[in-house]
């Protein structure tokens, strides 16, 4: 089977790529427009795939969820087009790339810094289907001028409580970005959720 | 009408424009060769191939000519260009054990296998300046020396000591990747490789007058020249997709080995322990710097006090680069106004402070203003 | 003034750093971002300009240009710097992107000792050249040792250097390069702008990305964030204040550049903002000194 083309334009489609990122986890809870040209394999989506492409290398072990590492073309296509390595054990990736983002695993499972290096944890990308920054959860801190509300779905049930566990770590946690067809909101640690409220 | 000072495009064109001229200097003396300054200015180019940390002559000289000689800034110009490449891979280790040796001495055997090899060294000159050269007198034809029966046979002076346990064995190969500062962030305490790294590209002056500065007491390491060896060495690599060496060819160093007497801790038995210097090319001052260097970072390891400069790693390794000093002490030249401005409103403020206490009729100058 | 794009460089990658450089640079502003005022390690590279003229902002600002950006580079508060001038035109040949001296049509300002005059705005991204970016460096040398005091966030050591000034000077005596508290952590350097500029961070719209490439450090402050300049309830941080405007313009309230017009003690005070204060002229306002 051919492997499926990576960005056309590689050094000017990873700067776009980037840039969406940078300006999601700059403005937490505020949609981005994220739309690369890319036909992975699926279950990888467009928007996973790219911001693979764009920032992970050999020096960037990646962690895949279940129905990715399911199929042996997704870790066929990453492992050219980047150089990663793929993980099984979650703790050592610095990228999680989650297609059944219900499904996600406990975040304690990944690395979440320590106080002296707390750049040592991981980013999660999870690929939702829905994502709006209308309505949803509330969240304040560095980036959000006043309250940015932020929905996404399928997530787990207890979604609010590890956004809060992992905002009480800081300056550890994650750094969660959510993608969705053509978008990207992003959840740095340093998001603090407030009571759900409706915009 | 006031009309500030403009750095402007032309005036820098122009600058690097004299400079040029300046470097050519009388057109009526012959153009200096690249040729000519890898072949007749040798260590000056070994020495900013090794503090530039790259292998190649033709380069290390044609920078040396942009440079008008300056070592630092020709060594900057090694250091750009080397970011620029490709990495194709690592080496395997080089086995200086098998060195065709143009020179090898040791100090702490009188003869040793392989023999004591002089070779090309200024030792022994006197240094009396040779007016001859300046007449460009070809110099006499060297001697040719008969081969002895083991030649190519000179086995690395640790290795003798070390079967007998007197010298601490070398460090084991891990198998471990080997850390490259040019590739991240240097993190405190940095292991060994990493601070020969630095040590190798540090500047020849500072590593120099810090391995002096440990034979003068500031972190004494009873140092010993166990053995100073120049040649060529055979560089290997394993392809992945081959899985074996191939070589890659010959290169000229230098290597240091230091032994240091050593009483002994409560977990290492009385015995040498080492300093290892290496360099491309015959930096040989800064071979044995770098091996007394090296062995005085090795304190803490050793359980040794941590007291002066040349046994702290942050104070070694944060300033031994030429590249990272001069550009900081350089860029004092660059504007500072806006904050000399801050400093002189807040000198001005401080001076009417005191002259107005000096003057309230010899009342004492206040501790706290409230 | 305004430039169009120019063809880059052929030879050179866009923008100058080869992409797996850039990404590593990256994603240290993406962990950098997350953590407002912590100094991520990045592995800086060798740039073909000295170590302390810029290269930490350098890398940052080439990791971060798009063909669309427009650039803005000041050094001192002015475009025309030889620095500032040497820097946007290395960009104008290995990126071959538009540049601006106007702040407002900026998208990525990169800057060494100021911050402009001109407000920034949502969007806009500006950087900064750092020489040292520990803050606790002149009080305590040791990477090793102030790594441990910003893991406890043990501040303890600057509030008491900050207070030693208050009772040998009666106030603090730090004018530029003035320590602030991110977000209510990290304490942070700033570079060394004035403290008259700490004011400008705070809440700031623009992201603010910070490259110390000697250091090999990048820190950054995201839009909207609380950053507050260090001091004591009985002795508020207070900024310069020039008790004159500007000779050209006749701003006040903006930070100004001393003059020396003869060696008789002929001083004039004019903006440090050169964008800014050719504006104004440009507006018709005119200072005592303006033609």
């Amino acid at each position: 089977m051919a492997l499926r083309a990576g960005f056309r334009d590689p050094v000017h489609a990873a700067q776009a790529v980037f840039r969406a990122a940078m300006d999601a986890l700059s403005r937490p809870a505020c949609i981005q427009a994220l739309a690369p040209a890319l036909t992975p394999p699926e279950p990888l989506t467009a928007e996973l795939a790219g911001l693979a492409l764009a920032l992970c290398d050999a020096d960037t072990p990646i962690w895949l969820d279940a129905p990715l590492a399911a199929v042996p073309e997704v870790a066929a296509y990453l492992r050219f087009h980047t150089g990663a390595p793929l993980v099984a054990a979650a703790g050592e990736a610095a990228f999680a790339l989650i297609a059944d983002p219900a499904a996600c695993p406990d975040f304690v499972a990944f690395a979440q810094g320590t106080p002296d290096y707390p750049d040592g944890s991981a980013t999660l990308i999870l690929a939702v289907d829905h994502l709006t920054d209308r309505r949803g959860l509330a969240f304040s801190g560095p980036g959000i001028r006043d309250l940015a509300y932020l929905e996404a779905a399928p997530l787990p049930a207890d979604w609010s409580a590890r956004l809060a566990a992992n905002h009480a770590l800081f300056p550890r946690g994650l750094d969660i970005l959510l993608v969705a067809p053509g978008r990207i909101a992003g959840l740095p640690r340093s998001a603090r959720l407030r009571e759900a409220a409706e915009a | 009408m006031y009309v500030a000072a403009k750095g402007g495009e032309a005036a820098i064109d122009n600058a690097h424009r004299l400079l040029a001229e300046m470097r050519r200097g009388d057109p009526a003396v012959p153009d200096l060769s690249v040729a000519q300054i890898r072949e007749q200015m040798r260590l000056l180019v070994d020495r900013v191939m090794t503090e530039g940390s790259l292998h190649d002559p033709d380069l290390a000289a044609l920078a040396l000519k942009q440079a008008r000689g300056d070592v630092v800034e020709a060594v900057f110009l090694v250091r750009a260009y080397r970011t620029t490449l490709p990495r194709f891979g690592a080496s395997e280790p080089v086995e200086t054990g098998a060195m065709t040796v143009s020179r090898r001495v040791s100090a702490t055997f009188k003869d040793l296998p392989g023999g004591q090899v002089l070779g090309p060294t200024f030792d022994y000159t006197h240094r009396l300046i040779d007016f001859a050269l300046a007449a460009g007198e070809l110099p006499e034809p060297a001697a040719e020396t008969e081969p002895g029966p083991d030649a190519g046979h000179c086995p690395r002076v640790t290795d003798i000591l070390g079967e007998a346990g007197l010298l601490e064995p070398s460090p084991p190969e891990a198998g471990a990747p080997v850390g490259d500062l040019t590739r991240e962030p240097v993190d405190y305490p940095a292991d060994r490789a990493v601070r020969l790294q630095a040590l190798a590209r540090g500047d020849e002056g500072f590593v120099l007058a810090l391995g002096y500065s440990t034979q003068r007491g500031y972190g004494r390491t009873h140092p010993f020249v166990g053995e100073i060896r120049y040649g060529e060495v055979e560089l290997e690599m394993v392809p992945e997709e081959l899985g074996f060496p191939v070589p890659l060819g010959r290169v000229p160093m230098t290597e240091c080995q230091m032994l240091n007497q050593f009483r002994g801790s409560g977990a290492a038995p009385p015995q040498f322990t080492r300093g290892y210097g290496l360099v491309f090319g015959q930096c040989e001052r800064k071979a044995m710097a770098m091996a007394l260097v090296d062995r005085a970072l090795r304190a803490a390891e050793l359980g040794e006090a941590v007291s002066a400069p040349a046994q702290d790693q942050e104070f070694v390794l944060a300033h031994c680069d030429s590249l990272q000093a001069t550009g900081f002490v350089e860029h004092l030249k660059l504007p500072h106004y806006v904050d000399f401005q801050a400093e002189l409103e807040l000198v001005r403020r401080l001076r009417a402070a005191h002259e107005a206490a000096i003057s309230s009729a010899g009342e004492p100058v206040r501790e706290a203003a409230e | 003034m305004s430039a169009a794009a120019p063809l880059p460089e052929p030879g050179y990658n866009f923008a100058y750093l080869d992409e797996g450089t850039k990404r590593m640079i990256r994603r240290a502003i993406l962990k950098a971002i997350a953590i407002p005022g912590y100094q991520v390690p990045f592995a800086s590279r060798e740039m073909p300009m000295p170590y302390g003229w810029g290269t930490g902002g350098v890398q940052v600002t080439a990791a971060v240009l798009g063909r669309s950006d427009v650039l803005k580079v000041i050094d001192q508060g002015a475009d025309d710097t030889t620095n500032a001038v040497s820097i946007r035109r290395f960009f104008g040949r290995t990126a071959g992107v538009a540049t601006t001296t106007h702040t407002s049509e900026a998208t990525l300002i990169q800057t060494r000792h100021r911050i402009p005059e001109t407000p920034l705005s949502e969007g806009q991204i500006l950087v900064y050249q750092v020489p040292i970016p520990e803050p606790l460096r002149f009080l305590e040398p040791r990477e090793t040792e102030t790594r441990q005091l910003h893991a406890l966030a043990e501040y303890g050591l600057m509030h008491v250097k900050l207070y030693e000034d208050i009772a040998r000077h009666g106030h603090i005596a730090t004018t530029y390069a003035y320590p602030v508290e991110v977000a209510g952590r990290y304490v942070m350097d700033p570079s060394p702008t004035p403290k008259f500029d700490n004011p400008k961070m705070d809440g700031c719209p623009a992201l603010q990305l910070f490259g110390a490439g000697r250091e090999k450090r990048i820190y950054a402050v995201p839009p909207h964030t609380r950053v507050r300049s260090l001091d004591f309830e009985d002795h508020p941080f207070r900024i310069q204040s020039f008790d004159r405007p500007c000779a050209l313009c006749g701003a006040e309230a903006v930070y100004l550049d001393e003059v020396v017009l003869d060696d008789r003690g002929g001083r004039m005070f004019v903006c440090s903002d050169t964008d800014h204060c050719e504006g104004r002229r440009a507006e018709g306002h005119t200072g005592e000194m303006a033609e």
